[in-house]
């Protein structure tokens, strides 16, 4: 196999920058198999040069919105920007309506400009299991910023904290128990921390709640700023984007590498987890009913039904 | 490893020209969410150009137009618009108010079924999921 990209290939075509090749190869990535291997083999040497900014934050603070402001704001700095944006599917049907984009439809006719609607297929984590390959794409399609949208996230959602170099999560005043929605883990990922809405009451409120946690922190080299937003009148933009180019220019290769390899293990694990999922639970034979029997019965532990299990699995295993 | 993929049908549900009536393309956008396809649902009074961006970008199989007040004549422009952007794959299918002779019409542009008033949602989901299927085989080749 080749791997230098064909003349007019699909990789030569999105290292070239069409929009067209580059929707195409989203596609492909969402699948497996041969193809996804030399599509990422191709696009290898030309990683690494985009700015990849990750929003999160719970249903309805205002994410997509804000997302089609600092759209409008980073082209006015002159940078082309790339959006993937995630909403859930079904976990009954696996269909799904993708909405984020409608908040973003002033762009569509932007050549400077691509959004791609991504499904999250059942995957867990805030985003889809293909999200980083689809921020690589874009990255060595040529876009200057990508950006991440996570559907609207929990507590636990801190996958985002792997792929994007600048993490930002948006709160909203009159959320419910607003602050409370994004403590735990989503809070301690955030580079900076977003009050969206801020024409509505209470906000300042919740920007002071928001500081006050962090006054609780160690101490780091990145202060975490809190900033306030109004997605709808655009107000607060230019100091998002100021913090976002700050937290960018740290980026070091390092710490790129670092975090790739991080997100690469996790990709192996989720999948590995996955497939043994599948494999357990279609798994009929004998060994494997009377580990479940055994489980049942409490003859065994679940801890120990779990090792014979994998052990089990792995012995049936083919190579590959 | 060679495994069979089921990737989900991608439909783009939207409207053209000056039409306001969005209650027929949400319910579409429903049915074929709920049949397990993914659904890119836009607000009415798109452009041709618009759709068009859509469709290349979010990488569709099946375009579902919705028109009730005679926007339908425009979708012949926007069957050219598909062609001349490489998109001649994508299948287009129009559902609403669109008199008998303009159905022909459009069969004869290139639209693949027109859906009318009481459409049910076994025919429709069924035949998008055709559409998609027939989409995918006649995607260029990489
Ligand atoms: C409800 C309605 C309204 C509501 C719209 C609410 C909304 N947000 O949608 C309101 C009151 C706002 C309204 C306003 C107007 N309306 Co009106 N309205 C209707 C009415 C009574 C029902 C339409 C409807 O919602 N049906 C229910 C949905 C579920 O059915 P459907 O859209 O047909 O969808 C089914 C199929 O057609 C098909 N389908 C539809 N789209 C698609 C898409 C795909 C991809 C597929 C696969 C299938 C599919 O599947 C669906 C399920 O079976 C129709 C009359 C009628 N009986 O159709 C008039 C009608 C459409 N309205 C009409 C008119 C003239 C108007 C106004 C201009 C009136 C005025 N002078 O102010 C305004 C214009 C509004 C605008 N901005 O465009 C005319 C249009 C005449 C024409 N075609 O030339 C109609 C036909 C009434 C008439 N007989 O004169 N209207
Ligand atoms: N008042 C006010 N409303 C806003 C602001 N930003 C967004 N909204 C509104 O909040 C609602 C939700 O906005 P979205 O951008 O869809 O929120 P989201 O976080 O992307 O939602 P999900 O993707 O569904 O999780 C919309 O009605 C917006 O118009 C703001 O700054 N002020
Ligand atoms: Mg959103």
């Amino acid at each position: 196999m080749n791997d230098t990209p064909e003349k007019n290939g699909l990789a030569a075509r999105l290292l070239a920058g069409q929009p067209a090749a580059l929707a195409r190869a989203i596609s492909i990535i969402e699948g497996e198999g041969e193809a996804v291997t030399r599509l990422l083999k191709s696009i290898q040497p030309n990683l690494g040069r985009a700015v990849v900014v990750g929003f999160t934050g719970p249903p309805g603070a205002g994410k997509s919105t804000l997302v089609n402001a600092f759209i409008a704001e980073m082209r006015g700095r002159g940078k082309t920007v790339a959006v993937a944006a995630v909403d859930p599917s079904s976990p009954i049907t696996g269909g799904a309506v993708l909405g984020d984009r409608i908040r973003m439809a002033e762009h569509t006719m932007d050549s400077g400009v691509y959004i791609r609607s991504l499904a999250s297929r059942g995957h867990l984590g805030g985003l889809s299991a293909s999200a980083a390959r689809v921020a690589d794409l874009m990255d060595a399609a040529g876009y200057d910023v990508v950006v991440l949208e996570t559907v609207g996230a929990g507590q636990s959602e801190v996958e985002m904290a792997e792929m994007a170099d600048v993490r930002i999560v948006i709160s909203a005043p009159g959320l419910g128990d607003d602050v409370q929605a994004i403590k735990a883990g989503i809070l301690e990922i955030a580079d900076i921390l977003v009050v969206n809405k801020d024409d509505l009451p209470l906000a300042n409120r919740t920007v002071r709640q928001l500081q006050s946690m962090l006054a609780l922190r160690a101490p780091s080299d990145w202060k975490v700023p809190v900033l306030s937003t109004n997605a709808v009148e655009r107000t607060g933009l230019p100091e998002l984007a100021d913090a976002i180019e700050s937290k960018a220019a740290l980026r070091t290769i390092k710490g790129a590498r670092a975090a790739l390899s991080s997100r690469t293990r996790r990709l192996l694990a989720q999948t590995a987890a996955k497939h043994v999922e599948d494999l357990i639970l279609r798994d009929q034979n004998p060994t494997a009913e009377a580990i479940i029997t055994a489980l049942q019965q409490a003859d065994i532990d679940l801890r120990t039904a779990t090792s014979k299990i994998l052990k089990h699995m792995h012995e049936s295993l083919p190579d590959e | 490893m060679t495994e069979v993929l089921n990737m989900p049908a991608r439909v783009l549900v939207t409207k053209i020209g000056l039409d306001g009536h969005d209650r027929g393309s949400r319910i579409i956008a429903a049915y074929l969410r709920d049949a397990g396809m993914e659904v890119i649902y836009t607000n009415p009074w798109q452009k041709i150009d618009a759709v068009v961006a859509l469709a290349m970008e979010e990488d569709v199989d099946v375009i579902g137009i919705s028109s009730l007040a005679t926007d339908h004549l425009l979708v012949p422009k926007l069957m050219k618009a598909l062609a001349e952007a490489e998109l001649g794959h994508v299948r287009v299918v129009v559902g609403g108010i669109v008199p008998d002779e303009d159905e022909a019409d459009l069969l004869a542009a290139g639209v693949s079924e027109v859906f009318h008033p009481g459409a049910m949602r076994e025919e429709i989901v069924s035949s998008v999921e055709g559409f998609a299927a027939e989409a995918t085989n006649a995607r260029p080749q990489d």
